[in-house]
């Protein structure tokens, strides 16, 4: 008798086989997955104060100065 | 920070919303539709109809290709935190970060479980417990919508937090104030019931589909009595649900709700409007009419603000140059407040680099007294405090419209069906069939009376979006825009196709 670690991979593996249009989706989650992480978020949406600053002190310190400065007309 | 180009502000807002807008187009239909499959297969299970499991698995197959294709569309507004709101994200990164992992964390092993039961367990598991993974997966989307929800509240009602001057961050100070805000209550049940009604209507509009065909009539028909009866239940929670939304926007951002209401005078025995053609050149304080044609409900806005006929209801002159008698103070008041609070900040922030405890101590406690205002500090004039008046308005009439038809087409579609004779209402099934976009018009609509109705803020009355934005090159949010756009339309795109693909094929067996 299968033990439960090999009933619940079992489950999955015929699962994953069986599927058909969950075959396409699949792709289009691991190609979206792609573009967000390895391009997207590599690329173009770095953390704005985790790459400008090294500690949470200089982070802190930056806000508070972009919060103490008073109001000037919009460019 | 007021030096911000105001294009990368605007720019960076476009982006959000857009990624938002996506976002939505998904999400709703995932909340209502699993709880549909759930409900399709609670009657599989206690009738023991084959139809009612093919019937099920039809729908859920559906449900399967919009969640694959919606599924991390929203982590993209996560990524626009980071870069495009630094400022906001860290002063609210304490609060909201933990909670947002951890409902990821909760999803991620939900899906991983009970959704793989849901889609791999048919003739693997029993009947019984398929069905709860099924209820599960219904529970478990809805309130994975939760926290996120909850943070959107905050924003808009910010409570049960402390800003933090040294370190420039909010810090939670009751959890439970947090999470049980009215507003946070309000805004979860109306946004979730939304998608039950979208839902609803997804239904019926597949299914009026296939009647107008004479396709899988059966099916359609059986669809149809259940799709009715919970998108009718639903319609009614979304009134009560955003009756309760426009109390509470009454109460803490009366501005919004004068915008949407087009209420530039204040008045006791406030009209609701019902139509009306606004004047969009008109400014705050001017002398021109705010409309060109309107036809109210007297005295409804007192009663659906305040509870009370006959109340006072604030206009935007009012909130803006104030009101004595009233005792509303106006925004050039609560901007000299802010002027004092930013001041303060700066010098507590010197104070402190300078080792000055007495000069700092000072500084801190006028900051504490005055900092309720502070986001008026930033503003440049009060007219600033102002909400795109226009936007507001046709978005909270067009959402309020829809939302009075939509339960009239499901009792319509209840009374034919149970009469036997909806397939020959030639009239009525095209409206089912476009009703769907109607659905997802209205639940836009509704995110526009929230989002740019709160405008200028961030953060209510804290942080306007001009402060909260990175000072980053505008060409390079600009290009990201562009870059989601092509993205998301593409992955639309893939969802209309698969869907129309499966829908076309229709269920097996009847």
């Amino acid at each position: 008798m299968a033990g439960p670690f090999t009933s619940v991979y079992t489950f999955y593996r015929n699962g994953f086989k069986a599927m058909t249009v969950g075959r396409t989706l699949w792709k289009i989650i691991l190609i979206k997955l792609i573009i967000m992480f390895a391009v997207l978020k590599l690329f173009f949406f770095p953390n704005y104060l985790k790459t400008n600053f090294q500690t949470d002190e200089q982070r802190a310190d930056h806000v508070l100065e972009q919060l103490s400065r008073p109001a000037v007309p919009n460019r | 920070m007021m030096d911000v180009d105001i294009s990368l502000v605007n720019w960076s807002r476009a982006q959000f919303a857009l990624t938002a807008m996506y976002h939505w187009i998904f999400v709703p239909l995932t909340l209502g539709l699993s709880f549909l499959c759930a409900m399709f297969e609670s009657i599989y299970v206690r009738t023991g109809n084959e139809k009612w499991k093919a019937l099920t698995r039809f729908w859920m197959t559906l449900f399967g290709i919009n969640f694959a294709i919606g599924v991390a569309t929203g982590i993209i507004l996560e990524f626009e935190f980071g870069t495009n709101w630094s400022n906001y994200s860290w002063m609210v990164g304490d609060i909201f970060g933990a909670p947002l992992a951890v409902e990821g964390i909760f999803a991620f092993f939900l899906e991983a479980t009970f959704f793989a039961v849901m889609f791999f367990g048919w003739n693997r598991v029993s009947k019984g417990f398929h069905l709860f993974s099924t209820w599960m997966v219904a529970i478990g989307s809805n309130l994975s919508a939760l926290w996120i929800l909850v943070a959107n509240a905050w924003m808009q009602y910010p409570v049960g937090m402390a800003f933090n001057p040294e370190t420039a961050r909010f810090e939670m100070e009751n959890f439970w104030t947090v999470l049980f805000s009215p507003v946070a209550m309000s805004k979860f049940t109306h946004a979730t019931s939304s998608g039950f009604v979208l839902a609803a209507l997804f239904v019926v509009a597949i299914s009026s589909w296939y009647l107008l065909k004479g396709r899988h009539v059966d099916m359609a028909k059986k669809s149809i009595i259940v799709a009715s009866v919970f998108g009718l239940l639903g319609s009614i929670f979304v009134a009560f649900t955003g009756d309760e939304a426009a109390f509470e926007n009454a109460q803490h951002q009366p501005m919004k709700l004068a915008a949407y209401e087009g209420l530039y005078k204040g008045e006791n025995n406030a009209g609701l409007i019902a139509l009306g053609v606004i004047n969009s050149a008109k400014k705050p304080g001017d002398q021109q009419s705010p409309f060109f044609f309107e036809l109210k409900f007297p005295g409804l806005l007192s009663l659906l603000a305040n509870r009370r006929v006959g109340s006072f209801v604030p206009g935007i002159n009012d909130l803006v140059y104030g009101n004595k008698e009233q005792k509303i103070m106006g925004v050039a008041e609560k901007m000299k407040i802010g002027q004092q609070a930013v001041a303060d900040l700066a010098l507590f922030k010197q104070a402190r680099k300078e080792k000055n405890d007495v000069v700092a101590a000072e500084a801190l406690s006028r900051f504490t007294a005055n900092k309720h205002y502070l986001g008026y500090g930033y503003l440049m004039t009060p007219e600033q405090a102002v909400p795109p008046v226009s936007i507001s308005f046709y978005s909270f009439h067009i959402m309020v419209v829809l939302g009075m038809f939509f339960p009239l087409l499901f009792i319509v579609y209840l009374y034919f069906t149970l009469k036997g004779n909806i397939g020959e209402q030639r009239w009525l099934l095209p409206i089912g069939v476009v009703s769907f976009f109607l659905g997802h018009v209205a639940g836009q609509a509704g995110w526009a009376v929230a989002e740019v109705g709160r405008q200028p803020w961030a953060i209510q009355g804290l942080l306007p979006v001009n402060v909260a934005t990175t000072n980053i090159a505008v060409g390079h949010v600009q290009t990201t825009f562009f870059m989601f756009l092509g993205v998301f339309t593409l992955l639309l795109i893939a969802e209309i196709k698969i869907m129309m693909k499966q829908i076309s094929i229709g269920p097996e067996g009847i």
